[in-house]
């Protein structure tokens, strides 16, 4: 990549994707995410946030196109490779996608345990990110014994337990109240002040503006409008956290 | 970010992922059922091969002469000459004539008890044996030998007679040992459906733990130690099951006190074997639940 930034996280180059033989649902999809930055993902439902924060957690690959993460190629790496790349990827997903039989506890160790960290190094950290969840009395309930607003601040618990160098985020204050929105927010931009570049799907307008020095990537019809302009691909110029608004 | 070999480092965090319920169902029975008809056609065909050892190490170097004639006194007459002659004859071990007595008593349960006046004239026999297994050529020569001092001697090699025997032994081993390869098989196969029914119902757990990270060796792990508790405890019931089986009919056909059943007892080595089936069926269902996992999960991303 000759003409790549240098220190690029995610890299998209020309992406597109469909499923099965239906219509492209990503098209022409080209940008630039660096470390530490700060990223909001918007557009109308059915505009592909989700399948475009598919593969960035590499739920899913394009179906043309190149994509770059941390370094490797994303698009040929060989299948044993990928989950030490997920591993750097914390994921909110937007139906939370807890594992039902496991307790709340159990959920956030989850990456933890996969892992390989020790059992007794899991038990504060975990019981600690509960705690500030506001989920301490509750480590010990199953998904389906919490609210879904409980259910949302257990998966966001378990997307950031493990310090990950990417949090992608679909729509992770979508069952919250404003004060736990806020809450949220403020935790992903304590993580993202740590170094973690965040990715945020949302259609909340005003999440936008609590986060200053956050880009936008906006998604319409499966096209990226990039109304800053600073995550084109090729990028002009490489962009520092907040320098493009 | 270095990769290691990844790893649940608490048991208890890796069993928990799987919901065991979820895997095991009728699996430790059906287990115990495979194990236990294992045991019973493995037992049958050690049985088998013992008894075909056995009767062929006697059978080997074994011969029969039979003195044909009417005349008791003649016969008497060849019979001490043939043991003579055979006596003499290099390659002959041993050299025996059987007694009336025991002639009698081999011929009771056919002809009755022997009574003095009228008695059915029967062949004086001589059991022999020779150093190295009965051939053809060797037979030839010792027909020609006892021709001159015994016209009346019939010589037959003692194996020739249970050779149906031999061959309804052996097919009989064949099938057991058949039967236990269609077992293995049976087993292979019923732990394929449930591991493929586990990881449908799974399936969610494992897309999720697939996306934090976690390997198809993690994942696998999970489903072949859920299979290896099922097929443990399967195994054992079906063990016990299986030898309860094996001792009431070696009791059974003990008691029928024919040699050649009761050369078919299973020896220490035998016994030891059958220990094995289980553990055997453990690793068979162990192997078979992580190829089938590993293959299952190569066709997700």
């Amino acid at each position: 990549m000759s003409n790549a930034a240098e220190g690029e996280i995610v890299q998209f180059d020309n992406v597109g994707l469909r499923y099965g033989t239906d219509r492209e649902v990503l098209s022409n999809v080209s940008f630039t995410l660096f470390p530490g930055g700060f990223y909001f993902l918007t557009g109308a439902s059915g505009a592909g946030k989700t399948s475009l924060l598919k593969l960035l957690y590499l739920a899913q690959r394009p179906s043309r196109g190149a994509i770059r993460m941390f370094g490797s190629d994303a698009i040929t790496l060989p299948r044993e490779r990928l989950p030490a790349l997920r591993r750097r990827i914390g994921v909110v997903f937007q139906e939370f996608r807890l594992v039902s039989h496991l307790s709340a506890f159990d959920n956030v160790a989850l990456p933890l345990r996969v892992a390989g960290v020790a059992e007794r190094e899991i038990t504060k950290p975990v019981a600690d990110m509960l705690e500030w969840v506001g989920l301490a009395d509750r480590m010990h309930a199953l998904p389906a014994q919490l609210s879904g607003g409980e259910q949302q601040r257990v998966a966001i618990a378990r997307a950031v337990i493990h310090r990950p160098e990417m949090l992608v985020a679909d729509e992770p204050t979508g069952n919250v109240d404003p004060d736990m929105a806020v809450k949220l927010l403020r935790l992903f931009e304590a993580l993202n002040r740590l170094g973690t570049t965040v990715v945020v799907a949302t259609h909340d307008v005003h999440l936008l503006k609590r986060v200053p020095d956050s880009l936008i990537m906006r998604l319409d019809k499966g096209r990226l409008s990039d109304p800053t302009g600073a995550l084109r691909y090729p990028p002009r110029v490489p962009r520092p956290k907040g320098e493009a608004r | 970010m270095a990769f290691s070999l990844p790893r649940f480092v608490s048991r208890g965090a890796e069993a928990e992922l799987i919901p065991q319920g979820r895997l095991s169902g009728p699996m430790p029975w059906v287990i115990a059922i495979m194990v236990a008809l294992t045991v019973i056609a493995a037992a049958a065909g050690l049985a088998f091969s013992n008894t075909a050892r056995s009767a062929s190490d006697a059978l080997t170097g074994g011969i029969t002469v039979q003195i044909v004639n009417a005349n008791p006194v003649e016969r008497d007459r060849q019979a001490q000459a043939a043991l003579r002659s055979l006596r003499a004859t290099p390659g002959v071990v041993e050299a025996t004539l059987v007694s009336q007595a025991e002639i009698d008593r081999l011929i009771e349960p056919w002809l009755g008890a022997p009574t003095a006046e009228g008695a059915i004239p029967v062949p004086a026999l001589i059991d022999a044996r020779l150093r190295d297994p009965v051939s053809g050529e060797m037979l030839g020569q010792l027909r020609r030998t006892l021709r001159d001092v015994a016209p009346a001697a019939r010589v037959d090699a003692q194996s020739t007679w249970l050779k149906p025997v031999f061959s309804a032994i052996g097919t009989m081993r064949w099938l057991s040992i058949a039967l236990v390869g269609v077992l293995a098989f049976a087993l292979a196969a019923a732990v394929l459906l449930a591991v493929r029914t586990a990881l449908g119902t799974n399936r969610e757990t494992i897309e999720i733990v697939h996306l934090l990270g976690g390997t198809d060796r993690q994942i696998a792990r999970v489903f072949q130690r859920a299979i290896g508790f099922d097929a443990a405890g399967g195994g054992a019931i079906g063990l016990a099951l299986g030898l309860v089986v094996v001792l009431l009919l070696g009791k059974q056909f003990g008691g029928l006190g024919a040699g050649l059943v009761s050369s078919g007892a299973l020896g220490w080595l035998d016994w030891i074997l059958l220990a094995l089936i289980p553990v055997v069926g453990v690793g068979l269902a162990m192997f078979t639940a992580r190829q089938t996992v590993i293959r299952a999960l190569k066709k997700m991303l």
